[in-house]
């Protein structure tokens, strides 16, 4: 397929990694052709008319020139800024982290409108929202399922039948719940409660306004927490960057006063 | 990108274009200008230049007080009798420092992070001269902390993290005024937007 020279699209940028002397190359999610990676020169100079919005999580009108290798950054027209999130260190580093887990598990040119609008959603949530871990726990239950990894959590992966209430684990390859009858003993398991797994199902079933009336104890949103981020290590074979900032933020906030050291 | 080998028999010429085409800001233009430029020149010329480059490799280290750019540790700015020991000015990165002594308005001391939190781009604070930011402090000599972090997402979240760690110690933490333009690089503002923002720089709540 052939594209014109110069093609207009919205985006939210992904990342920004310097390059050069004052140059960016930009990972661009955007509706029509899924991630994008475009140059934009000179942005990181203070005089320049891209800069200041093209910065990570700011939703932008973009005029792409098609290059030799690389889209050219030609106009850039700010739509939403990040200013919402400037404020709080902990909200940057979970818009930080959601922009990472959409550039995680989306290929190049790939479009994934559904994926966009849910980026775009969650960023203005994240906005409001000063408790953002079940924000964060539906967004990784949307992508994962946007992205082709929804979790079966209401049949058998291997027998399909519907779960008893007892004894349940979640088999990681297979993307599921498995039940006693059907496990062998060498899959990859995760543990998962009864509990945890209808906060799952709740979560995967509505949408945030909903979802964010659920009301959880400690023990509870850490199971699914570290359940999620088990499953997303899984698929991905790697661990997520941000999310190791994210923590060391949550680790500081749980010991309240702030520590000597790093 | 490669360049043909138009001179048969010239490889050390195209290997010299390559070399300084990869350096920021040179096109594949200016590269040949500059080779071209230096096969004209003396020879005590090139050699001249050869020797700089080396000298700064061989020579240029790093403060062990400020982590600036520096041939004697320390640098001859910690090393300044008339500098103020009560105030720090914590930069991203060697030239901008360099960039906040051209205005003359600053007489306090600095620290540069060499680099600004970006998670996106695997530079967490343990990547940055964060550790020896703190262990200055507890001498217990400064008593404020300029945040000269980029006016950007990268540079405010470092600025933040940093205001974090250093309040509790009891210095005061300010940070730049918002008078310069967001988004950009500290390094390419000019001396007046830098001098005011130096004078309205808030404290940081
Ligand atoms: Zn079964
Ligand atoms: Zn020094």
């Amino acid at each position: 397929m052939t594209r014109p020279k110069t093609s207009k699209t919205e985006a939210v940028v992904l990342r920004q990694v310097p390059s050069g002397e004052a140059d960016a190359l930009l990972v661009l999610f955007t509706p029509e052709r899924g991630k994008v990676r475009a140059m934009a020169r000179g942005v990181r100079r203070p005089s320049s008319k891209l800069g200041g919005h093209l910065e990570p999580l700011d939703r932008v009108t973009l005029l792409l020139a098609q290059g030799q290798n690389l889209d050219v950054v030609a106009q850039a027209h700010l739509l939403h800024s990040n200013l919402g999130l400037r404020e709080s260190l902990e909200a940057l580093a979970c818009g930080w982290y959601l922009a990472d887990l959409v550039d995680a598990f989306t290929p190049d040119e790939a479009p994934n409108p559904a994926l966009y609008d849910l980026l775009v959603e969650a960023l203005g949530w994240l906005e409001e929202s000063p408790q953002p871990a079940l924000l964060l726990r539906w967004f990784e239950l949307q992508l994962l399922g946007l992205a082709g990894y929804r979790p079966e959590v209401y049949r058998c992966v291997a027998c399909r039948q519907p779960l008893a209430s007892q004894g349940h684990a979640f088999s990681l390859p297979d993307g599921g719940v498995v039940c006693p009858d059907c496990r062998t003993g060498q899959e990859a398991l995760a543990p998962l409660s009864l509990t945890a797994l209808k906060v799952l199902r709740y979560l995967i079933d509505n949408g945030f306004p909903q979802a964010r009336r659920l009301r959880w104890e400690a023990p509870l949103s850490q199971e699914v927490e570290v359940f999620l981020a088990q499953y997303i290590r899984y698929i991905l074979e790697r661990e997520v960057r941000s999310a190791a900032f994210l923590h060391r933020l949550e680790a500081w906030r749980r010991r309240s006063a702030a520590p000597a050291t790093l | 990108m490669t360049f043909p080998s138009f001179f048969p028999g010239a490889t050390p010429v195209v290997r010299l274009i390559e070399a300084f085409h990869r350096l920021p800001g040179i096109g594949p233009k200016t590269a040949q200008r500059l080779t071209y430029y230096l096969i004209r020149t003396s020879p005590e010329e090139a050699r001249a230049l050869a020797e700089a480059i080396l000298g700064v490799k061989e020579r240029i280290r790093f403060c062990s007080i400020c982590q600036n750019m520096t041939e004697a540790d320390p640098c001859s700015l910690c090393g300044d009798a008339s500098r103020d020991r009560t105030t720090l000015c914590v930069v991203e990165e060697p030239l901008d420092a360099l960039a906040l002594e051209r205005t003359r308005y600053y007489r306090g001391l600095y620290h540069v992070l060499h680099g600004a939190i970006s998670p996106l781009n695997n530079v967490g604070p343990e990547d940055l001269k964060v550790a020896e930011l703190l262990e200055r402090l507890k001498g217990g000599q400064v008593r404020e902390v300029v945040l000269a972090t980029n006016p950007n997402l990268e540079g405010e979240a470092t600025a933040m993290y940093l205001h974090r760690l250093v309040a509790p110690l009891g210095v005061r933490v300010t940070r730049l005024a918002r008078g310069l333009p967001s988004g950009g690089d500290l390094e390419y503002a000019d001396e007046v937007t830098l001098t005011r923002a130096l004078e309205g720089r808030q404290d940081m709540r």
